[in-house]
């Protein structure tokens, strides 16, 4: 192998002998690699021919056309529209959205939650550091499925069903008259708007076009911000004064937001209760919150030692020198700690992500119609189509981690980047 | 100069003023640690809120609980429409959560094997035990598997005698260079496990038959089920993640092409794809009418799986190494498997021991997954014991019972991994 | 454990790849056992007990079965399948029989590549509510949250039945009936779906079973039975007639008890021929003549099972109705023994 030292030899043109292949340190790589990518072939082949003769056994053949065949389930969560009449292949997108949405919303919160608990464990306060080691150690070392399964139940039977807010006497009330917490799901008041422009037709989605207004005006407003403060820093250094940009940015953020919204006839929808449920204003449904809660908590859990890893690894001096700079504690911890433990945070961050995306597919536990219980679960039961079924879907879970770990090695680059620079 | 003290200075010492009243004892204690500033007190008085609660909402039901029933209902109207726990359950059926359907009279196998493994780990995992002990660790996983599948222990024995075989012919064509002889040495092991070992098993059963009565895999269940198919699944990745690390660190091309696809594709999927890939589809991959337990099909998938995470935590510990260590290795004129062998491997893997702990403790906490394919973990056992007329409608006693279990297992290995980290990184220093 | 694992598989292997060619009977007497997929747990249907041993209604056909090739009604080796690995268990050839409360229906049949032996028990889909809810129909179930377990065919029934009728719902899907029967009972779902006997035996396991109500519409046809791989008529035949066989020894009067005296000789030709007393039937299909006496000493005659898993005798107490004799009104109708 190359590591190897080869001398050069007394006669350079020696003559190529087929021993060398093995005994040369110049050929026997490449011996290994032809014999591997053989190896490989092979095995490829044999499981290919093996897996073509079972399926004639079987008397099936492969193809995803199950994809277009009417689903008839139902979904219950669909961010598109969806009924039982439509395609397989539709049922699976309303369930990929499904693990995305999950996947999102449990990132965001396990890193508030891990944050927040690496940072208290830390704390000087032995209470609040105590009960925060006692969660950590609680949620690392029992398995994730219990804990989903345990959220769950907490949400179906500690929570008062929609019937306890009827009635005079009722046992349950909603809070602000806005939101009711039930043990079929939290509903939200929902943003509605009384003037409609229609709805984007994009094939397998029909976004209602005031959204996407509101979209790119948001956007149009953070790049207008953002070309606030670049020219306030341009300012900054060559005068030395930096320009007052607060009162800027508010208005750049809030006013054409708000006159958009006041021009759609932006209100809010209530839920209330009518026939056996609520109706109206967003619905959050149980599953939905008992695997975000199951997830962002577990995984809170593995971020919370990755933040106090990375804390710990800051060495004391910064903490010492941002008090004599006079900082609190808060501050210190705001301005000086985290931003350089940051570094060190965020490659197990990365993998923590992927393991949501990934762990997302325990939703069958607790009845999250998410890929793997609608592509994955109904259709293959339906169809009889395991193999296209299961190919289909690891692709689909193996391109979401790539996406994630592609991005998040992007940011993670950058951030290097800037890092050196100072 | 001043001779002598002025009259304004005072010629004695004062006896010390007591401390102000929020300066000493426990008022200075509580508000040092509990009421440094507002944020800390909020944080104290919410947590203590918190603990009240749940200690207040728990109690009376850990309280009442009842440990003495037969049934659901008999701890109903012990309870009277009181409230309380209903752990009589437990006390029912707590054999087939930690050994499924083992048979009962045999218990002592799965139990001596627990022994024996954590025996066998010992000259691995602390370094005060004495080495000559590592050999015992090399015989623990044929006599392992002889006590908890049983049958004849001429089995495990000719497997052994194939990996000496193997050895054997190694040694002997090792002037042929280190990759032929590694191959020859592979071929004549398979052709002793694939030929000789058969008959011979069978003639040496017949002369001395030593066997435990056999138990399939069928009847392993619980939290049996669980540690059978992580501590295999974690062994048997431990050799083929080291190659795998090997191969992603190949100056090959290819070599490290496949190592990396293998890696990132079993770590970009969720477990459960696999293992339903186990249960629907691996059969179909393999000559068709093969056939095989269920079990080993979830061992193999769940081996592939810990072997790409095993591989990322190897290369972990490889890339901790300092580069002076290969070079100190090549300039002794060791070749490349030599080298890893006797020099990087050794230094690599005492390094990989936390990671690999805690990889372990994940696999562990993951085999909770094989409920969503009909084999009987602790979970799918709780789902089993209350669709007895018995027990139907109990549910929190069983997850505390087996979220219990779970804590003081994986607690207990992640303890000792830190302990090792520490110890590490004293050594390291 | 290591190479060892790998060692009996290989051999395994190698061993099963030539047996799985031959018949499924020969299979099963060359295993000496036979291996029979059933649910992990549905109360009455199949569940361990506490010394591991299982009981249900399912389970009692794969013993009659067992008892009928291998003559011990205990040489059964249970595997438990959850909906959605149950058929591809059987078409690998893991199970060579699958009794898990399977209804039989056309695209089962054909594009699933099954056989169905039979119909064990007859079953319809149905709701139940609870009482303070104030609903007696399906009919006016318009809104309604709705538990139902996935990956049956009562999910598709539930959406055609709510389309049909032009009314809306909120589905609620389980992984288990019991996770269906916690829902229902904390109040996640205003009403819970399944087959009348499962909804009857969850509504006997309540605390106060007189709060529940089981909606009169029945919405779906659900015949249960034994299932077997396509392809192989011999072995769906000794499964159809060893079910056969369990019906007309209820209709013939042979119990668990008195099937060992009677098979000694009697006056009905009928009951001599199943016992193999006169004409060896049992040849035929491949077994020896007292098959269907040691099926019915398995655990006794579809009646006795039926009242021993699932009826009087137990606490789930399930009406026979349609699953009563056709001489009493029932649909269960062995074809004759001849």
């Amino acid at each position: 192998m190359a590591h190897v030292i080869t001398l050069p030899t007394a006669e350079p043109h020696q003559t190529f002998r087929l021993s060398m292949l093995l005994n040369d340190s110049r050929y026997r790589s490449c011996t290994i690699q032809v014999f591997v990518l053989m190896c490989l072939m092979l095995g490829i082949a044999w499981l290919v021919d093996n897996t073509i003769r079972n399926l004639a056994l079987l008397g099936k053949d492969f193809s995803f056309s199950f994809l277009w065949s009417t689903a008839g389930y139902d979904i219950n969560q669909r961010l598109i529209e969806y009924d039982t009449q439509m395609t397989h292949g539709r049922a699976a997108i309303v369930g990929l959205l499904n693990t995305v949405v999950l996947a999102v919303l449990s990132c965001a919160w396990a890193t508030i939650i891990g944050v927040t608990a690496g940072v208290l464990r830390l704390s000087s306060n032995p209470i609040v550091a105590r009960l925060m080691t006692v969660y950590v150690e609680l949620f690392r070392n029992i398995p994730l499925l219990l804990w989903i399964l345990v959220f769950g139940a907490i949400m179906s039977e500690a929570v008062p069903a929609p019937s306890a807010f009827r009635g005079d006497n009722a046992t349950a009330s909603m809070i602000f008259g806005a939101v009711a917490i039930t043990n079929r799901g939290v509903f939200i008041p929902e943003p509605l708007f009384a003037r409609n422009l229609g709805t984007l037709d994009l094939g397998i989605a029909q976004p209602s076009l005031n959204i996407v207004f509101l979209l790119m005006v948001v956007l149009a407003c953070v790049f207008a911000n953002r070309a606030v403060h670049n020219h306030a820093d341009r300012v900054q250094s060559q005068t030395g004064i930096r320009p007052v940009t607060w009162w800027k940015s508010a208005i750049i953020l809030t006013a054409p937001l708000l006159l958009l919204l006041w021009a759609f006839g932006f209100h809010l929808g209530y839920p209330e209760l009518r026939g056996f449920n609520f109706q109206g204003g967003l619905q959050l449904r149980n599953a939905l919150i008992a695997m975000w809660l199951g997830l962002s908590i577990y995984t809170g859990a593995f971020i919370a030692e990755n933040v106090r890893a990375g804390i710990l690894a800051i060495s004391k001096g910064q903490t010492e020198a941002a008090h004599a700079l006079g900082l609190g504690p808060a501050k210190t911890m705001r301005l000086v700690i985290l931003p350089q433990a940051l570094r060190v945070i965020v490659p197990p961050l990365i993998s923590q992500y992927l393991n949501i995306t990934k762990n997302t597919s325990l939703g069958l536990a607790v009845g999250y119609m998410d890929l793997r219980s609608t592509l994955g679960g109904i259709t293959i039961n339906q169809t009889g189509r395991e193999l296209e079924g299961m190919l289909l879907i690891m692709l689909i879970y193996l391109s979401l981690s790539l996406i994630i770990s592609g991005s998040m090695n992007v940011y993670n680059a950058r951030h290097r980047a800037e890092g050196a620079l100072i | 100069m001043i001779d002598g003290n002025p009259a304004f200075v005072r010629g004695e010492l004062l006896p010390a003023r007591e401390p102000p009243a929020g300066e000493k004892g426990l008022l200075k204690l509580c508000r040092e640690n509990f009421f440094r500033d507002w944020l800390s007190a909020l944080l104290t008085v919410a947590s203590l809120i918190a603990v009240l609660l749940i200690v207040h909402s728990l109690s009376p039901w850990l309280f009442n609980a009842v440990w003495n029933a037969r049934s659901l209902n008999e701890c109903r109207e012990i309870l009277n429409g009181a409230e309380g726990a209903c752990f009589a359950v437990i006390r029912d059926r707590w054999a087939q959560l930690l050994f499924g359907f083992y048979p009962p009279t045999q218990y002592w196998r799965p139990v001596l094997a627990f022994g024996l493994m954590l025996a066998a780990l010992a000259p691995i995992l602390f370094p005060s035990v004495p080495r000559r002990f590592l050999l015992f660790s090399t015989v623990f996983p044929g006599l392992g598997y002889w006590l908890i599948w049983g049958g004849s222990l001429w089995l495990p024995l000719t497997a052994y005698i194939g990996l000496a075989v193997g050895g054997i012919a190694m040694r002997l064509t090792a002037r042929l260079g280190g990759g032929i002889a590694a191959g020859l040495a592979f071929i004549s092991a398979l052709t002793w496990w694939l030929v000789a070992s058969g008959p011979v098993t069978t003639a040496l059963a017949q002369l001395l038959p030593l066997a435990l009565a056999t138990v399939t895999s069928r009847e392993m269940g619980g939290f049996l089920l669980s540690i059978v198919i992580g501590v295999t699944g974690i062994s048997l990745s431990l050799p083929l993640g080291i190659v795998l690390a090997l191969g992603r660190r190949s100056t090959m091309p290819l070599v490290m092409m496949l190592s990396v696809v293998f890696i990132e594709f079993i770590r970009g999927v969720p477990l459960i794809t696999l293992l339903f890939t186990a249960s629907l589809l691996l059969n179909s991959f393999l000559p068709p009418g093969t056939n095989f337990d269920l079990i080993l099909r979830v061992i193999i998938m769940v081996t592939l799986f810990a072997t790409a995470y095993m591989a990322e935590v190897i290369r972990g510990g490889l890339a901790a190494l300092p580069q002076g260590q290969h070079e100190a290795a090549e300039a002794l004129g060791l070749d490349y498997w030599k080298a890893q062998r006797l020099v990087i491997m050794p230094q690599a893997l005492k390094i990989s021991i936390p990671g690999i702990v805690n990889s372990f403790i994940g696999l562990f906490k993951d085999t909770t997954l094989v409920v969503f394919i009909g084999l009987l973990d602790p979970i799918a056992l709780s789902n089993s014991i209350r669709a007895t007329t018995d027990w139907q409608g109990i549910y929190w006693e069983l997850f505390i019972f087996i979220g219990g279990l779970f804590f003081l297992l994986c607690f207990g290995m992640s303890r000792y991994s830190m302990h090792l980290e520490r110890r590490l990184k004293t050594d390291h220093r | 454990m290591k190479k060892t694992t790998f060692l009996s598989v290989l051999g395994a292997v190698a061993l099963l790849s030539s047996a799985a060619m031959a018949g499924t009977l020969e299979e099963v007497k060359a295993r000496g056992q036979l291996n029979c997929g059933v649910s992990s747990g549905t109360a009455g249907f199949s569940a361990p007990d506490a010394k591991g041993v299982w009981q249900g209604f399912d389970v009692a056909f794969c013993r009659a079965v067992a008892a009928a090739v291998l003559g011990d009604p205990m040489k059964v080796e249970f595997v438990p399948t959850t909906g959605q690995t149950r058929f591809t268990a059987l078409a690998s050839g893991e199970i060579d029989l699958l009794s898990r409360a399977t209804t039989w229906t056309f695209s089962r049949d054909t594009d699933l590549k099954l056989t169905f032996a039979g119909t064990n028990f007859y079953d319809g889909q149905a709701f139940m509510v609870k009482k303070a809810l104030g609903v007696t129909s399906a009919k006016k179930l318009n809104g309604a949250t709705v538990c139902i377990q996935s990956g049956t065919t009562t999910e598709l029934n539930l959406a055609e039945y709510f389309r049909s009728n032009k009314m809306s719902y909120e589905p609620v899907p389980v992984d288990s009936s019991a996770e269906g029967e916690r829902q229902y009972q904390a109040g996640a779902c205003d009403v819970y779906t399944s087959d009348g006997s499962n909804l009857a035996s969850v509504r006997a396991s309540f605390k106060n079973p007189e709060d529940h109500l089981i909606l009169p519409e029945i919405i779906s046809k659900e015949p249960l039975g034994p299932v077997v791989r396509q392809g192989n008529e011999q072995w769906a035949d000794i499964v159809h007639w060893t079910l056969n066989a369990l019906l007309e020894a209820e209709e013939l009067g042979v119990t668990k008890s008195n099937v060992d005296q009677l098979a000694a000789g009697s006056d009905n030709p009928e009951t001599n021929r199943l016992l193999g007393k006169e004409d060896d039937l049992g040849k035929m299909l491949g077994l020896d003549a007292e098959w269907a006496k040691r099926a019915i000493a398995a655990s006794g005659n579809y009646g006795e099972i039926f009242a021993d898993n699932l009826g009087g005798n137990t606490p789930i107490r399930i009406e026979r109705g349609l699953n009563a004799l056709w001489t009493k009104g029932g649909l269960m109708y062995a074809q004759p023994f001849r």
